[in-house]
């Protein structure tokens, strides 16, 4: 069980490694959007200081978004979705290995380069600390909560739009406490903490049902 | 070893088949025919679990294959209409990935040995993207050649393959209905059997639409 995890991890990951464009696109639409908010609001230190989290968290659900669509649709397209249905290893383990080569494709770059990101945002080192450590653990939920809509909308005509529509709302507990840490990091570290153990408690949550509501989803989709 | 209850299959507003029957032994091939848009590929993808059947029962080894589940997909190989190779990976790790996929251990030289035999030589180190559409068949039914799996679906395997090809597939499916294995295929030629039983399912036509 654990090497069909590790064979179908490994083999996302090394095709995502063959078209290294992709992986690029959602790491600079990110530092992009990050990055032009500064142009339109100005650059008053106090003014960006507020604005940084929640535009670093913004900026990361709908980076997070954009990959999404293809998550399962180039295995379905090829065939070997189908033939991930018929293993004799549960659904969820497969759809796990997928999500996780999600995040370390999506999710892992944004988590590192978001101390340049809070440099940029005048955020004092503490904050950029707790959104380093925010988006580490929240950044995985992401790509799960999104996996279950991916599977939804699978071979759906639009469903890209469809996606974002039924995920992004579903991404707001994440978004909200998320930063909601990095602001309570301002002042004294140990402010954010409930922050983190709610976060903690999303990952933990989504760890549990989202690979086993995507399965299902999928077994729909391709009927 | 395999039997089908009273099998219905609708697809959208057209019933393709109701009151299906049959029960299959081992080393039987059941050779399934009919029309285009007869229900070939439905039947076989519900025979899969790919998709729940409108009423009826299939059952492996006497339980419903609903009940067994992955047990059940470790036990069957599906040939899609799609290969389900991935174009940016080579031969070799398409196969392989398939290989553990299926829970096979198999060592790097049974995958060049079955490419070899697929009669892929020299373009085992390829991205499949780079093959022909008969040298991706082959790659796609290299997996054959490893599976240790007593039931094979296979939906239209002989199509875009050239007359060895489709000699060494024939050989393939003889060979494995005669180890006491079970295949299910469609096809619109005749597959020569060494030894072992036919048998034959007419699907029901009276349809002429086409998809």
């Amino acid at each position: 069980m654990g090497r069909a995890f590790l064979s179908l991890l490994r083999r996302d990951i090394t095709l995502a490694m063959r078209r290294r464009t992709d992986v690029l696109t959602t790491l600079f639409f990110f530092v992009i959007v990050v990055s032009l908010f500064p142009f339109g609001v100005g650059s008053e230190q106090q003014i960006l200081r507020q604005l940084g989290p929640g535009v670093v968290w913004v900026a990361a659900l709908l980076a997070s978004m954009l990959a999404l669509e293809r998550l399962f649709a180039a295995d379905y397209e090829d065939g070997t979705l189908e033939q991930l249905l018929l293993t004799r290893h549960p659904l969820s383990l497969l759809v796990l290995a997928k999500v996780t080569a999600h995040w370390l494709l999506t999710g892992l770059p944004v988590v590192l380069i978001a101390p340049l990101i809070g440099m940029q945002y005048y955020l004092p080192e503490t904050a950029i600390v707790a959104m380093m450590l925010a988006l580490l653990v929240g950044t995985p939920v992401l790509s799960l909560v999104g996996a279950i809509g991916a599977a939804l909308t699978l071979g759906l005509r639009g469903g890209g739009i469809l996606l974002s529509l039924l995920i992004l709302p579903l991404y707001v507990p994440v978004l909200v406490y998320g930063a909601g840490a990095v602001t309570a990091a301002f002042t004294t570290p140990a402010e954010s903490q409930p922050y983190f153990y709610l976060l903690g408690a999303f990952l933990v949550l989504s760890l549990i049902l989202a690979p086993l509501a995507s399965a299902a989803a999928l077994r729909i989709s391709l009927e | 070893m395999l039997q089908v209850v009273d099998l219905a299959c609708r697809r959208g507003d057209r019933r393709l088949f109701s009151a299906l029957g049959f029960a299959l032994d081992p080393g039987v091939l059941l050779h399934v025919r009919g029309r285009n848009g007869s229900g070939k590929t439905t039947l076989l993808r519900a025979l899969c679990g790919l998709l729940l059947p409108e009423q009826g029962t299939i059952r492996w080894r006497g339980e419903d294959i609903r009940t067994l589940g992955d047990e059940y997909h470790g036990d069957l190989l599906y040939f899609g209409h799609l290969n389900g190779i991935k174009g940016d990976l080579t031969g070799i790790e398409n196969l392989r990935i398939a290989a553990t996929l299926d829970g096979d251990r198999i060592d790097t030289d049974d995958l060049w040995r079955a490419l070899a035999r697929m009669g892929l030589e020299g373009f085992e180190d390829l991205p499949t993207r780079m093959l022909s559409q008969g040298q991706k068949k082959r790659v796609a039914l290299a997996r054959l050649v490893l599976s240790s799996a007593p039931l094979w679906i296979l939906d239209e395997p002989f199509t875009a393959l050239d007359k060895d090809a489709v000699v060494l597939l024939q050989t393939l499916i003889a060979n494995h209905v005669d180890a006491g294995g079970l295949a299910i295929l469609t096809t619109h030629q005749e597959v020569p059997l060494t030894s072992g039983r036919i048998q034959r399912l007419d699907l029901g036509t009276g349809f002429d639409t086409e998809h």
